[in-house]
């Protein structure tokens, strides 16, 4: 890790991350406030809620002090296009599920994105890499472990 | 003597076929997963909950206790041959082992690793096999405040006292212990933070959270700088085997590693960080060649590994014996046995002693197994590290995808991995320690469950907390270990200076 953030400038991630903390510390508080259950004796439902919520809103101030004190670490350069890469891989993964496309596809979609993201340009042969896996998994999984996976168009022909 | 009775009787379980099957999978995958850079054995047991569902609860475990010890092993491969480190507790053998390879001393570094892991594996082993009735006998009178003042401890060691800044590993402790409180409350029936979504009434998945951190954090962060940072294996050159001079300098790091590894594994410490730095810096203290150290010795390769081992063994102790996982894979291990309606623990061991000593006497035999697989077969497992980077992290992507989706096939399911995924990605970016978030998740619903009942039998009283000697002195250490961080700056100052 390089040095921490110089100092004057408060540190956003710092920031960020208190203030997403305090957040959900708040979102913790408002549910526990609307539970219609409460315990006849000892702790009830709540009790653990507010606990945490406690816990986050201390450690929330906590990261807003730092962000004035120094900082986060400062990461390495990232490269946002190659993780844009896999995230459009899982996005497909979760639209095949979503509208039956079935496992298959969306192995054989999530396997050539993600090879793209780390510099692959053979789509084709990725795909079919993908394909072949997808395959192998879903036959191992229905004819063998006899557990089902999503079925889409592909997994019909089997 | 029962002990050794009781190991007999493990030992007749462990070698029956199936089971001598289970582990020889289970040792092969954790071999194979440990030497892959970006899976290591929590991930893969996490893939493996799901489809080994419907098989033999015994040999499961054996299998993913089998996965557990191989991805000590090949991670020590990982770390000689390109210098990367897949865990902390690993950092130690990558500087010596790294140099020792590029030198052309690879072998003799992957063969003080691989029979220092063998030495330490084995007798922290006996250690816990002579050690686990004890402690059962121990926590049979445990009531609820003192398991509830243990998982405090454990909280506490596993996020704030070892981490390089405590203010981050509470955060990831206190995320995981939110989203536990997600789904139904078991006592009252109460539904917490579901916001009308039924497929949060069960709650988080462990699978779901642990795959996103570890498989998709890491692929994600792998790929943000694959072009900045492309990693580089070392060929093996030269005799595999150790020399006279090598044995004679191998052997007492190995057993003082372990001396290190296992007791501090056993405690509700967490993490083999400790141990591991420990005997790297005594070997390096009592060699007699300290100038050799960061250029290639082989005393900080034998040392650090044999603690590594000896304190994954260590881990098992509290998770056996107390239910108490301090370890992400023990976390995970956890979750395997919940999934057949078992609990570690006093109880397991009077009601299912078959399961309990064929999973350690399996251990046994998964080190005699490994030491084969690692010595003579090292040349295959160097093979893997030349699949290319974009088909490794395609193929993991693909099985975690496959995990999750046959674990619980739904739309929110898969969101929430995409969302623990960049949750995994950021964390890793900024320096938050991962493994606190999943123990969180997976003890924290443990906890409040105990000082619900801690609270219920006095009463409301919370001072049955301090009033118990065993919670007091727990909570009390607890506490200790929570200030210690801020008192032990000039452990991590150390700490910084030796990267």
């Amino acid at each position: 890790m390089k040095p921490q953030a110089l100092r004057g400038r408060p540190d956003w991630r710092a920031l960020t991350v208190g203030i997403g903390l305090i957040a959900i510390a708040a979102i913790i508080e408002r549910d526990a406030g609307q539970q219609t259950i409460t315990a006849t004796y000892g702790m009830g439902p709540a009790a653990m809620p507010h606990v945490v919520s406690v816990m986050l809103a201390v450690l929330g101030i906590g990261h807003l002090i730092t962000a004035f004190l120094g900082g986060l670490p400062v990461p390495d350069e990232g490269d946002p296009i190659a993780v844009g890469w896999i995230a459009l891989g899982l996005a497909s993964l979760l639209g095949c599920i979503a509208f039956g496309g079935g496992f298959i596809l969306a192995t054989t979609l999530l396997f050539a994105l993600t090879a793209r993201a780390f510099g692959r340009r053979a789509l084709f042969a990725d795909l079919a890499i993908g394909l072949a896996l997808g395959v192998a998994i879903h036959l191992l999984f229905a004819k063998i472990l006899t557990l089902s996976l999503p079925a889409g168009p592909i997994e019909r022909l089997f | 003597m029962d002990a050794l009775a009781s190991l007999a009787h493990g030992f007749a379980v462990a070698l029956e076929p199936t089971k001598l099957m289970f582990a020889a999978i289970g040792v092969l995958l954790g071999t194979a997963v440990g030497v892959l850079p970006g899976i290591g054995p929590a991930l893969t047991v996490a893939l493996l909950l799901p489809v080994t569902f419907k098989l033999d609860p015994t040999g499961s475990l054996i299998m993913f206790a089998g996965i557990y010890y191989g991805g000590m092993y090949g991670g020590s491969t990982t770390a000689i041959l390109i210098n990367a480190p897949g865990e902390s507790a690993s950092v130690a053998t990558a500087i010596e082992g790294n140099k020792m390879a590029k030198a052309g001393r690879g072998g003799p570094a992957l063969a003080t690793a691989a029979i220092g892991s063998f030495v330490a594996g084995t007798i922290a082993t006996a250690g816990l096999a002579f050690l686990a009735p004890w402690l059962v006998q121990i926590a049979v009178n445990f009531g609820p405040w003192d398991y509830f003042g243990l998982m405090v401890l454990a909280f506490v060691t596993v996020s704030a006292t070892f981490g390089d800044s405590p203010l981050r590993g509470l955060t990831s402790l206190t995320m995981g212990l939110a989203l536990g409180l997600i789904g139904i409350d078991k006592l009252t029936g109460q539904s917490r933070l579901t916001f009308g979504v039924p497929e949060l009434l069960d709650g988080v998945e462990v699978t779901t959270l642990a795959v996103g951190l570890f498989a998709v954090g890491e692929a994600l962060f792998v790929a943000s700088r694959f072009k900045h940072d492309p990693e580089e294996v070392v060929p093996i050159r030269g005799s595999l085997w150790m020399t006279k001079e090598d044995w004679k300098r191998s052997w007492g790091p190995w057993l003082r590693g372990t001396l290190y590894g296992f007791p501090i594994g056993a405690l509700p410490a967490g993490g083999a960080e400790i141990p591991t730095f420990l005997s790297y810096v005594t070997e390096r203290k009592l060699s007699k060649h300290p100038e050799e150290f960061g250029q290639g010795a082989i005393e900080g390769v034998a040392g650090p590994e044999a603690a590594n081992n000896a304190s994954a063994a260590g881990t098992l102790v509290p998770l056996l014996t107390l239910g108490l996982p301090t370890s992400a894979t023990a976390a995970i291990m956890l979750a395997g046995f919940q999934q057949y309606g078992l609990n570690p623990g006093p109880l397991l061991f009077a009601e299912n002693p078959g399961l309990v000593w064929g999973l350690v006497a399996s251990l046994f035999i998964a080190n005699a197994m490994l030491l084969v697989l690692n010595l003579p077969l090292i040349g295959l497992w160097v093979r893997l590290l030349a699949i290319p980077q974009p088909w490794l992290y395609a193929g993991i992507l693909v099985f975690a995808a496959m995990g999750t989706v046959a674990a619980k096939p739904s739309v929110v399911e898969i969101g929430m991995l995409f969302v623990f995924g960049f949750i995994g990605l950021l964390m890793r970016r900024w320096d938050y320690p991962i493994a606190p978030m999943v123990v969180g998740l997976i003890l924290g619903p443990m906890a409040e469950a105990q000082l619900r009942r801690s609270l219920q039998l006095s009463l409301g009283d919370p001072m049955v907390f301090l009033e118990n000697p065993g919670s007091a002195t727990l909570l009390g250490i607890a506490a200790l270990c929570l200030i210690a961080p801020f008192v032990m700056r000039n452990l991590n100052r150390f700490k910084a200076s030796e990267d």
